[in-house]
């Protein structure tokens, strides 16, 4: 099994540890990993801000990069449901449907296709776990608090298998913390305060760290802790996942 | 009320007092949590949310019959019956009915389509005045404000507020601020009212077109006390309102109440079909837009709403940006895409009021995309001109970065090495993630540096 990682523009460029321990993660499981050099963004940024036509170029490249693996795994709901959802070519578009079919957020990845059951990580430290919306409602990766359906998680499911993790309840388990890409500039104060609001439900409740499916959110949130100065900090899940804290 | 500022810079003058935002955010998730639990009594919630759905659609593909149908049985009933395209036609039809009575008061229960048609300023000014009867209506009314929810119209008000309101206007003692009293004060104001006026106008829930008759959904009986004590009654309803049959009721009046409040079931649920002898009962079927919005696929099932409010109460944007932060009849998630339809230019701002974060449609008991329409409009509204210059030259240098590897690298590096050496470049005021966000530490290298370093072998 022959997997394409796809890491996020801002993950390359402000979180590599984030996608090395995605890459890590994926070869632990034995799976071959690929890192097409030539990757730039979804092209989520422009099409959420009304632009989607401009997104031609970022999809056709790519599907230049993308083409011909088993699999295309990324460490982000947020990019991979745009993709799923948006990911069309002209040009390309017996293949863009194949990337579509193909595309994996990390979490599913491991649940849904490589049916991890068994983890060699170790990361003793109270846990909140921020659950993005695209992820949870675009891509379902956990059920949905609006709905009256049985509850299941993916990413608590893969969180439990941590040695010494203690995931911490939250009062609003499964609220947006606001960030909305283009949204957390163009309405700054509403953008700041919902992720004020998220901040406090976790520190309110013990976590030492808050993790996420997504970087985006995370990076939000940091911002705001760094400025609030507190000790509490923000790790991408891959990262806990792949952890051999002592 | 003239208005130049959008829903960031309202939602900005908002925030400023952020204890204030909290009750607010606070009291909405407490309805929002009402309604998890009512819908949790029902294990068949998604069945019945998905029949309401499906119900409406049969409705809006077959809605000129509908309306026939209906209009035929409501004539049949006795029930005079209007039609006005527009909201100036709807508010000349309400006013041509009061002058023909010689009528100049008149009372009126919950209608936001009067809200949208801008009745009441329409009626001042030709000199008759309009007494909302709906305690959260009257609240607004007297402060001279729009309800800033449909369903809670007072909600942003505390009720120290509502208090020195009625010291002011309805004579109660200053300081007074009791729930109970402040009620039973405005229960006798809104008696004498409904005493004396000879017009009532109501809105309509759910219109049954099998029987020619209405339902209006309310807790206080204020529809039923205005309609039964008035000589004329005018219900004005949006052309979207339509049920095939009575029984249907059965479905939408258990999704409505829980979706809204928390209830079961609204106190009243009041049917009208005929007027008694000796009244009239007008009854006005208004477009305004909605056939325009009919005719566009994407958003069409927009006009599924049954005007329930849980995509605001659990819209984490409204509750911390408040009703009227959305400058429209309707706030909120619904509110941002039914309003473009009636004046794109004017609400090109509202469907970028949104995270995208999807909560709203999982509320929504009639399974309104109402997270995908607002992807949607924004597309609509960015090539129909209405994005501001400076986010469109933005977006073109992004496309152009994203299109090309080499420049994002270039440029990736760039940015960094900015962060890192000269970090008031972007750690400045002038930066509105800097604002009140610490930014994210540049590291040396990118993932794809790290990665050319360490396993160019795979690649």
């Amino acid at each position: 099994m022959t997997v394409g990682l796809f890491i996020p523009c801002y993950v390359d460029q402000f979180y590599p540890n984030a996608a090395v321990a995605t890459l890590e993660l994926l070869e632990k499981q034995g799976v071959q990993v690929v890192y097409p050099p030539r990757q730039t963004c979804c092209g989520q940024p422009m099409a959420n801000s009304g632009f989607e036509h401009l997104t031609k170029g970022s999809n056709d490249l790519f599907i230049q990069n993308f083409s011909g693996f088993d699999y295309i795994v990324a460490p982000s709901g947020s990019c991979v449901l745009h993709l799923k959802d948006h990911l069309h070519s002209d040009k390309h578009p017996a293949e863009a449907a194949a990337i579509r079919g193909r595309i994996y957020e990390l979490i599913e990845f491991l649940t849904d296709v490589l049916q991890v059951d068994n983890l060699q990580a170790r990361f003793p430290y109270r846990v909140g776990l921020h659950q993005s919306c695209h992820g949870q409602r675009g891509l379902k990766l956990a059920q949905m608090s609006e709905l009256v359906a049985p509850p299941f998680s993916k990413p608590e499911q893969l969180l439990n298998m941590v040695e010494g993790l203690e995931l911490v309840e939250l009062a609003r388990k499964d609220e947006c913390c606001g960030f909305g890409g283009t949204f957390c500039v163009a309405e700054e104060a509403v953008s700041v305060k919902m992720g004020k609001d998220r901040v406090a439900d976790h520190l309110q409740h013990g976590a030492e760290y808050i993790t996420a499916a997504d970087m985006s959110c995370l990076m939000h949130m940091e911002g705001i802790l760094r400025r609030q100065k507190s000790n509490v900090k923000v790790l991408h899940i891959a990262e806990i996942l792949n952890s051999q804290a002592l | 009320m003239s208005q130049t500022k959008d829903h960031a810079a309202l939602a900005e003058v908002f925030n400023a007092d952020e204890p204030r935002v909290d009750w607010h955010d606070e009291t909405l998730w407490f309805i929002r949590q009402k309604r998890d639990k009512a819908a949790h009594t029902i294990p068949d919630w998604e069945l019945l949310r998905e029949t309401a759905s499906q119900i409406k659609q049969h409705v809006l593909s077959n809605l000129s019959d509908y309306l026939q149908q209906f209009e035929a049985n409501a004539k049949a009933n006795g029930i005079i019956v209007h039609w006005a395209a527009d909201a100036a036609e709807h508010n000349r039809i309400v006013h041509g009915i009061l002058l023909q009575h010689q009528i100049d008061r008149m009372v009126k229960s919950k209608s936001m389509l009067t809200e949208e048609c801008h009745l009441n300023e329409y009626l001042a000014e030709q000199g008759i005045e309009v007494i909302d009867s709906d305690l959260g209506e009257r609240i607004v009314q007297l402060a001279k404000e729009p309800p800033s929810h449909i369903v809670l119209p007072c909600i942003h008000k505390k009720k120290e507020e509502i208090g020195e309101l009625f010291h002011e206007h309805l004579g109660t003692p200053a300081g007074m601020a009791d729930p109970q009293v402040l009620t039973e004060a405005a229960r006798q104001h809104l008696r004498e009212t409904f005493l004396t006026r000879r017009a009532a106008l109501t809105g309509v829930n759910f219109a049954v077109a099998e029987t020619g008759e209405f339902v209006i959904c309310t807790n206080e009986g204020n529809a039923d006390m205005g309609a039964h004590l008035a000589d004329v009654h005018i219900a004005s309803m949006g052309i979207e309102k339509l049920i095939p049959k009575r029984e249907h009721l059965g479905v939408f009046l258990r999704l409505l109440a829980r979706s809204a409040t928390g209830q079961p079931i609204t106190t009243y649920s009041s049917h009208f079909r005929e007027p008694r002898p000796g009244h009239e009962l007008h009854l006005v079927l208004v477009d305004n837009g909605r056939s325009v919005q009919l005719g566009r696929e994407d958003f069409r099932n927009s006009l599924k709403c049954i005007r329930c409010g849980a995509c605001m109460n659990t819209c984490p944007v409204y509750r911390r940006s408040g009703g009227h932060s959305y400058h429209t009849a309707v706030a909120g998630p619904i509110g941002s895409i039914l309003a473009p339809n009636l004046d794109m230019k004017k609400h090109a701002d509202l469907p970028f009021a949104s995270t995208l974060c999807g909560s709203c449609s999982n509320v929504c008991p009639v399974k309104i995309d109402i997270h995908e329409q607002l992807y949607k409009w924004r597309q609509v509204i960015v090539k129909e001109g209405y994005a501001d210059r400076k986010k469109t030259l933005g977006m073109k240098a992004m496309t152009q970065a994203f299109a090309s590897p080499t420049a994002f690298r270039l440029a990736g590096k760039a940015g960094r090495w900015f962060m890192r050496h000269v970090p008031f470049v972007v750690s400045n005021q002038m930066n509105p993630w800097y604002k009140q966000r610490e930014m994210p530490i540049p590291p040396k290298e990118s993932f794809g540096e790290w990665y050319h370093k360490n396993r160019e072998k795979h690649a």
